[in-house]
Formats: C-alpha cells, structure tokens, sequence
C-alpha cells in the first residue's frame, strides 16, 4: 500500500514538517478554524437571517418578494451548498500542506 | 363498469392519467429491477456498503435520492403551501443538516469504514452494551421513517388504482419490501441514482409548467422572486381571514421554528440511513465531496418546492373559492341535481358519506372579460378516496374557503372543506393547473421513485441493525454469509409490517411523522458521533447514558403529548400538555406560544444527550489508551485505503472528481 508508507513520495508541500505527530496536531487545529468559520455562516444564515431577524429583513425586497421570506426559502439553500464546497476545496489544500493526504 | 366509461371518456383527448401512470411505473419499475438483478448481491459487504466502491457523484446522486422520501417530494410542499413562511422549518432543517454531516462527521466515518453505525459506536466506544443501545435506536427512528413513506406510496396509489388509502399502503408494502429484500445496498445505490433521474424530472416539470403559466419566465427560482404572485395569494388570503402568506410565524412560534429546525438539521445529520451512505465512497475525500454534490441535487427540488407551494396555493384558492355546486354524484356514477333527492335515493351513500360533489369555478375569461364557468374535475377522485371533503354547511351552493377554527370534525381549517389532506397537493396540481394527463403520470411515477428509494435504504438499516448488529453478534457469531444475509432479508419482511401499521394508522401529515424520526435521530445518534470525534475524553458510560437519556426522553415526550393519535384505540386523549403551554399564552410571550410541539422536542434531546455525556465521561475513567489514539486516527485522512476498511482496490479510479 503506497499511500502508508510516510513521506516516500511526499507532493511538493509548501511547508515541510518535522513529524507526524506535529503535522496532525496543526492539521487537526487548522480543521477546527475552518469548521468554526463555517458554520459561524452557517448558523448566521439559518437560524439568523431565517428565524429571528427574518421581520426586520422583510422590510426590504428581492424582486417582488420580501427578503427575509427569501432567504429563509431559497438563498440559505444556496449559501449552504457553497458552504460545503468550499470546505471540501479548503480540506484539499490543508490535506496537501500537512502531508496527510490518502 | 366504471372504468370502462371512463376510458371512453378520455378517448378524444388521447391517454387518460391513470393509464399513462401504470405505463410510466411499469417502464420505471422494471428499469429498478434490471438494475437490482444484474447487481444482486452474495457477500453481506456488498450488501450493506455496496463494497466501498461508489464514484463520488454518483454516491451523491444515490444520496439524494434517499434522502428525498415522500415527505420531501410529496409532504413537505403540501405543508410549506399552508404554512406559507413557516414552511422554511423544513426547507432549511432538511438542507442544512448536510452542513453539519459534511463538516462534521461524514469525512470521519469514511476513514473509520465500517458497516453501520451501531459498528462505530461499538469500537468507539469499546462497549457491546453501546452497540445494542445504538442498534436499538437506528431501528427506532428508521421505522418510524418509513412508517411515513408507506404513507405517501398509499396515497400515490389511492388515486391511480382508486383504491382506499389502507389498500395503498398494502399495495405499497408488497413493492417496497420486494425490492428491498432483492437488491441490498449495491443494488440500492444504483438503483437510487436512476430514481433520483425520475423524481428531479417528475418535480421539475409541474413546477416549471406552473411558472410558465403564472409568471413571465419558465425557471421556478428566477419567477419566484420577479413574478406577482405571492402578492395575489397574500390577497385572498387577508380576504378569508388567514394570516398572509409571507408572514412569518404564523403556524408556529419563534421558539418552536427554532427548536424545529435545529431538531431537523442535526437529525438529519444523525440519521444511519444517511450515515451509511458515506461508507460506500471509495475515500474521505470523496465522502466530502459527495455531501457536496448530494445538497446540490437535493437543493434543485428544494429550492423548486417552495415555488410550487406558492403557486399551486394560488391555484387551489382561485378555483376553489366561491366554485359552484352544481350537483352531487354517487360513487356508482349516479348524478342528483340536489342533495335532498340523493338523500331519498341512496341513504347509505348520503350517510357514509360515499358520494362527491360536482363543482364549478367562475373564471373570468382573459380575453372577452366574461365570466365563464369551467368544470373543477381533479377533485372527483380525491373526493372517492376521501382525501378531500367538502360539506356546504350554510347551504348556499357555494363554496366557502373562509378560516374557521380547527376540530377534530373539521381539521383543515376551512369552513366549506372541512378535510383537505395536505400530501396530496403535488399531485394533484398537474391536474389542477390543467395540465396534460402524462405531465400527472410522471408526478406520480416520481412519488413513487421517492417514497420507494427512501424506504429500501431504511430497510436496509433496520435489516443491517437488527441482523448484523444484534442477531448475528449475540446469537450466532459464525453464522455464514449466506445466512447473515438471510436474517437480513428476514428483518426486512418484519421492519415493513411495523411501518405497514404506522402508515395506515396515520399519527400525522408524512412530514410530520417523518420530522419526529428528525427529532428522534438527533438525541440519540448526533451528539454520540460528534462527541466520538471532536471530544477525546469522551468515554463508554458518557456515551450510553447520553444516548439513553437522549431517546427516552424525546420519545417519552412525543409519546405522551401525541398518545391519542399514536395509540387511538387505546386513549383518546393526550397524556400531558406541550411544556411552556402556560407561558405562551401570557400577553407578551408570543415567543413561547402553544409551548414546544412535539416536532421540536429532538433539539431539548439532543441537548440533554450532551450535557450527560459530557458530565459522565468526565466523571468516569477516562477511553483506553488504544481508543485515544483510533480517535486520532479519525481524524487525518491518510490510510483510509488499508484493508480493514474494505476498500475495493479496482475502484480505486473511480474516484472523483
């Protein structure tokens, strides 16, 4: 199995790392922020922008429709998508930089 | 008889509703059967993870398609289309539970590769007693998942064979259970990609045709937002004396939408049949990836269900308000001009109620601005099925779609309608809306595919707890593969009976029934994954009677505010008021108002399933060495491809994107 063997064939990673034990303790910390940010938005758009500023939102308009009824029904669907992908891509770059790539 | 003038009848206009339906299923139905035939299975890896070998995309297509049951396609816009704003409870619990599952736990439980949840729970928590607990709870919320389901096939089949709803669900469970029992999981997840095909295409079409007609444009998203629509149905809505559509927490209080969603997002996230899904992608980096495509393909229907809710309202109201009676029919196909004469001729139909009214709406024509007079028909069949009820009580002729308050006699809420079932509003606005009868065969072709898809991958999970987890762990530890598989098969039979009885009885609207299932998952399955990864510490006795305290309480609460629809023969009224009742009914505590509806409870479930966990584990010795460090195995990707973790080495490509 290639892909156990430790740096046998490491990419070409922008910070080299002293060890594996470091290497996973930062890995897992940089995870962390990520997952703190998103779902920040996450809960921001949810339970924020849908639920409990949604009157306050309402007073302006999308079109023809009231925002807040808006976001509650279609754009936090949207950021929510985003959200994901962009973990998935940002997870890309930290598995390469820390070296624990499959 | 019956049918047969029917027929005739249809004749002009090319195919009748009905027969494109059984065309449509029947071609459908033996595309799924192909695919679960030529990908039947032998080994029980293959049966429960389709052997780890599923193409990202792919997996998210099949996830989708399991996720979106019954209640998404055809419950949930029914309920947002007379909830109006409130209906958003469902639209974001649904998707953004796939947030928490993506960043949360997806990526983990693929690096872990296991066969279910119960497995995970087991080794993380080095504990049999865990294993049990957790395998006891999966059963739990999945039968009470597909207890929906079955409830959503009956119906689909109550209008196309015109059988009762009670005969539907018969019907529906004979189908599902086949296929179920046929296929196991790589059967399933191909089978599911098509079915996803079939219900995105059956959605989309009713819901474009509508914006078409209603708005400037033909794409749902874009017309919602620049036509008028919501204005006109916000109209009549202050006209009938409800609350405008838009407005929110009209249905609901603060607090219950709140607790509502919360309880969706992380019961979705805790839900094993969703779980499950991502231990049959070939990496964790593809088990992320596929969280993201499956919210996207989900996101296609549910950003177009809202939509749909809105303009099949407007639809409904408009031609449903101030219609004419212009007759009544017996169910043998008997016309009476008044109901007097239909009374003296047939006082056993009049009695039971077996007979339908013949309505006209008044449209005003767009061209020579008449008034014309246009027949309503898509309500006969519903009418014979009993899933709308009308009962013109001031004896006017007309029908009256003004709020009343709501009975028991009278749940829907509307004084000349007095049952309308919310589920049946997807199918039935083809019909509404007048649009052509194939456009209504592939809506309930599309039902089918959702209800049938989510059913077999719950099954599958009751089948993989009851057999894999318990049966075969405790009784017959060195059973062979060919018996393992049988016991799985077995329980397959036995989940379906149960949700059979739950999908007849009704304890609600499938969305509702499902949302409790939501809320179930989320105190019990949520906090103990999460805790597995993110908090070390976290030890066997934290995670038991976390799960323990977690499940009993949401379901001692749901049980006893619920008891008389769950148990009706048994009580006729609840054990025990909503909490905080008391409190919303105080001037200027509108936040708590009804108290905290049963569908809400999960969030307090989950909440307390921390709190003890937590407070436990600490308080206990701490995991094992050993477990410390799988923990911190977890959580890197790398060696997810070794052995153990069953990955299939020739898909090991397929990886994508």
């Amino acid at each position: 199995m290639p892909e156990d063997q430790p740096d046998s064939s490491a990419p070409s990673s922008s910070s080299p790392e002293p060890t594996g034990g470091a290497q996973n303790i930062g890995y897992w910390k940089a995870n962390l922020r990520l997952i703190i940010i998103l779902l920040s938005i996450w809960a921001f758009v949810s339970f924020g922008c849908s639920v409990l500023w949604i009157e306050w939102l309402n007073k302006f308009k999308i079109g023809t429709l009231p925002l807040g009824f808006w976001i509650a029904q279609q754009g936090a669907i949207y950021v929510f998508v985003i959200l994901i992908f962009v973990y998935a891509l940002a997870m890309d770059h930290y598995d390469r930089k820390f070296n624990v790539k499959e | 008889m019956m049918n047969q003038l029917f027929f005739l009848a249809q004749a002009e206009s090319g195919l009748s509703s009905t027969v494109w339906t059984y065309i449509f299923v029947t071609i459908t139905f033996m595309v799924y059967l192909y695919i679960g035939w030529s990908s039947r299975v032998k080994e029980s890896s293959e049966f429960y993870v389709a052997g780890h070998g599923v193409p990202a995309i792919a997996n998210g297509a099949a996830t989708a398609a399991d996720w979106m049951s019954a209640a998404s396609f055809l419950g949930m816009a029914g309920l947002i289309s007379t909830m109006g704003s409130d209906g958003s409870i469902f639209l974001l619990g649904w998707t953004g539970g796939y947030v928490l599952l993506a960043l949360l736990l997806a990526p983990y439980l693929r690096k872990f590769g296991q066969y279910t949840v119960p497995d995970f729970v087991a080794k993380r928590y080095y504990s049999e007693t865990a294993r049990v607990v957790a395998a006891l709870c999966a059963v739990f919320v999945s039968l009470t998942y597909v207890a929906g389901q079955m409830q959503g096939v009956g119906i689909v089949f109550a209008r196309f064979l015109e059988v009762s709803k009670t005969t539907g669900v018969i019907i529906g469970m004979v189908i599902v259970g086949f296929f179920a029992v046929l296929g196991g999981m790589k059967g399933i997840t191909w089978t599911q990609v098509v079915q996803y095909g079939v219900l995105i295409v059956a959605f989309l079409i009713p819901t474009i045709w509508f914006t078409g007609m209603m708005t400037d444009t033909s794409i749902p998203q874009v017309g919602f937002i620049t036509g008028d629509v919501h204005t006109a149905v916000n109209l009549i809505h202050k006209d009938l004396g409800f609350d405008e559509y838009t407005k929110p927490f009209a249905s609901r209080s603060k607090m219950n939408v709140l607790l509502m969603m919360f309880a969706l997002m992380a019961g979705t996230a805790g839900l094993p049949h969703v779980i499950v899904r991502f231990y049959t992608v070939s990496s964790v980096r593809a088990a992320r990836y596929s969280a993201g495509w499956a919210l996207l393909f989900i996101a296609l229907l549910y950003t177009a269900a809202p939509v749909l809710s809105l303009f099949a309202r407007s639809n409904i109201l408009e031609t449903l308000h101030k219609a004419e009676i212009v007759g009544y029919e017996t169910l043998d196909g008997n016309r009476y001009d008044k109901l007097d004469q239909l009374k003296a001729d047939a006082p056993t139909a009049y009695e039971d109620k077996d007979f339908i009214y013949k309505l006209e709406a008044i449209v005003v024509d767009e061209k020579t601005k008449k008034e014309v007079h246009v027949p309503v028909d898509w309500i006969n069949s519903w009418q014979a099925n009993k899933l709308i009820v009308f009962d013109d009580t001031d004896g006017d002729g007309v029908i009256q779609m003004n709020k009343v308050p709501k009975t028991k006699e009278r749940p829907s809420g509307y004084q000349d309608v007095p049952y309308f079932h919310n589920d049946i509003l997807v199918i039935a606005a083809p019909e509404a809306g007048g649009m052509p009868n194939w456009v209504i065969a592939i809506v309930a072709t599309g039902g089918l595919a959702a209800a049938l898809s989510t059913a077999a991958g719950l099954l599958l999970v009751i089948s993989s707890s009851m057999a894999h987890d318990l049966y075969i762990h405790f009784f017959e530890p060195d059973a062979p593969e060919h018996r393992r598989i049988l016991v799985g098969r077995i329980m397959i039979i036995f989940g379906i009976i149960i949700a059979g009885y739950f999908g007849i009885v009704e304890i609600g609207f499938i969305a509702e029934v499902v949302a409790i299932a939501f809320g179930l998952a989320a105190a019990s399955f949520f906090p103990v994954i999460f805790l597995g990864i993110f908090d070390k510490r976290c030890n066997r006795e934290g995670a038991v009677s976390g799960m323990i305290v977690g499940i009993l309480f949401t379901a001692g609460y749901i049980l006893a505010c619920e008891t008389h629809d769950i148990l009706p023969f048994m009580f006729k009224e609840p054990l025990m008021e909503p909490w905080l009742k008391g409190l919303g009914a105080l001037e200027g505590y509108e936040f708590f108002k009804g108290g905290i509806s049963p569908q809400g409870i999960g969030t307090i479930g989950c909440l307390l399933n921390f709190i003890v966990a937590i407070v436990v584990s600490r308080l206990t010795p701490a995991p094992p060495e050993e477990i410390q460090q799988l923990v911190e195995d977890v959580r890197i990707p790398r060696g997810s491809h070794d052995p153990e973790a069953h990955f299939d080495e020739t898909d090991a490509g397929a990886d994508n994107p």
